[in-house]
């Protein structure tokens, strides 16, 4: 959601809902271009349980909402296979999957989430980064077919409700909300409000992704946020609740310079694609399915107290001259009550458990390798039984 | 009690200046959750990074306001960083330093002029 005011101190965007943060007592920063709420009253660590024991609610309106249209899905799903790894053709109507826009060397230029919302099925629409909005548009635009157009939504608001009380707090005002399962998309009415719906979310809870028209956001969240059991959780917690859900975060775990095996993203690029190719980057991704990455994304857990910050060198062991590694993301675990950390290491020093040292303020002090997510994920799946 | 223009406190006693970080400085960090110290009897000059400050997002240095050697540290604060949050210009202490340099403290800030600055 995209609306410029020169008027006052800067030159940043708000979002809809910027005088509810306010009003809520957030204190506001900029982030990717807008004036964003970074915490509210309740502070980071409470925001961040919160969110794990009952509800979040989140303003994500500033991330790019987008659609590609065309004369028919295939045609659609088909461009976009051109940019992005993840088989598309396969998506059925009413899901949504994650995936990656690559360079020709299989580096990330963003990532985002493309969704075939019902009933009809015949575009796709996606998510992407704030920061990286202008760049993903101009990128696809020019490298689409003809027939296939990309639509900015920047008309549409974005708000998250993220929690295990997620579900029962929507179903109040929309009762079908409780039939949907994990990366399923719906278009729900909620209290009146017509709203494009996804079960999905960036904190390893469950949730919902909930798309509106801007001039109906502050009637959604006022709907969402006078449930007891909600609070509005600002960027801050976001951020460690999904360093605790293993989930990356583009400009820090993840980049033009990382691929998504290396990432540990190969599970969002189906078999398919990755027999037929097809995408920027097949080769060298290809490659790397086949004989292993050189380097690879991993969890870190220190040992002692001292959160480990982005850019931390890693190394093999107290005496070692050259680094084996270097985090990207790290601070408190606020569930764990532990520092967390993610990391890129060289391949042999990926396996769970390997003893490494990151140096801190001139200290080397001891971390593990560790399995990620941090925290256990609490999505809704169909049970297989 | 006196103040320096990186949010930090000064009390003095007998020549050991009893050193925390400002009600303002705890308020800009949020949540505190680490806290590093300098080691007892180590001789910091006036200025050094000497410890460090924590939230969840953000590691913040701890400048030495004072030239001398460190008398004694906080270990309940190393224990219990969020009395950053609750307490900050008492309970939460960081440090206290011997003075090797008295004429160093012309330099810290009254309250007055502390208030003036983080207005």
């Amino acid at each position: 959601m995209t609306e410029r005011h020169a008027t006052k101190n800067d030159n940043l965007l708000r979002t809809p809902l910027y005088a509810t943060h306010l009003a809520a007592g957030a204190r506001m920063v900029e982030f990717a271009g807008y004036r964003m709420p970074v915490q509210y009253k309740l502070g980071v660590l409470r925001e961040h349980l919160h969110c794990r024991a009952e509800a979040g609610l989140f303003d994500v309106s500033h991330m790019g909402q987008a659609e590609l249209a065309g004369p028919d899905f295939e045609t659609v799903a088909r461009a976009l296979e051109t940019l992005v790894p993840a088989d598309m053709l396969g998506l059925a109507s009413g899901h949504q999957r994650y995936t990656q826009l690559l360079t020709g060397d299989g580096g990330i230029i963003d990532d985002l989430m493309v969704a075939r919302p019902p009933p009809e099925g015949g575009m796709l629409s996606m998510v992407v980064n704030a920061a990286r909005k202008q760049k993903d548009y101009a990128h696809i635009a020019a490298r689409l077919p003809a027939g296939v157009t990309l639509k900015p939504r920047d008309d549409l608001a974005l708000i998250a409700l993220q929690g295990p009380a997620a579900e029962a707090v929507l179903s109040r005002l929309a009762g079908a909300a409780t039939g949907m399962e994990f990366m399923q998309v719906a278009r729900l009415d909620i209290g009146g409000v017509t709203a494009t719906v996804s079960r999905s979310g960036y904190t390893g809870e469950d949730g919902f992704e909930i798309s509106v028209p801007a001039g109906e956001a502050l009637l959604l969240w006022r709907l969402l946020a006078t449930d007891k059991r909600v609070a509005p959780i600002g960027l801050g917690a976001r951020d460690s609740l999904r360093l605790e859900a293993g989930l990356c975060l583009y400009g820090a775990d993840i980049s033009t310079t990382t691929t998504p095996v290396e990432a540990g993203l190969g599970w969002s690029i189906q078999r398919r694609r990755r027999e037929e190719g097809g995408f920027p980057g097949a080769a060298t991704i290809q490659r790397e399915f086949a004989h292993g990455a050189l380097k690879k994304r991993v969890g870190i857990l220190p040992d002692g107290p001292a959160p480990i910050r982005p850019g931390t060198a890693l190394f093999e062991s107290e005496a070692a001259p050259k680094a084996a590694g270097y985090v990207t993301s790290g601070s408190l675990g606020p569930s764990l009550g532990r520092p967390v950390a993610m990391a890129y290491v060289a391949a042999p020093f990926a396996a769970n458990g390997t003893r490494l040292v990151a140096e801190v303020r001139g200290k080397r002090l001891p971390v593990v390798t560790a399995p990620m997510p941090f925290v256990l994920a609490h999505f809704k799946r169909q049970r297989v039984s | 009690m006196k103040f320096t223009a990186d949010h930090e406190w000064v009390e003095i006693e007998d020549g050991v200046a009893t050193v925390g970080v400002t009600n303002y400085a705890q308020e800009q960090l949020g949540d505190v959750v680490f806290v590093e110290l300098p080691e007892v009897g180590r001789s910091i000059a006036k200025g050094e990074a000497v410890g460090v400050v924590e939230s969840v997002k953000v590691a913040s240095d701890i400048f030495a306001p004072l030239s001398g050697q460190v008398a004694e540290i906080n270990l309940v604060l190393t224990g219990d960083p969020s009395l950053v949050n609750t307490d900050p210009q008492s309970r939460a202490w960081f440090f206290k330093v011997k003075l090797s340099d008295p004429a160093e403290l012309n330099a810290l800030l009254d309250a007055d002029t502390y208030r003036k600055l983080i207005a």
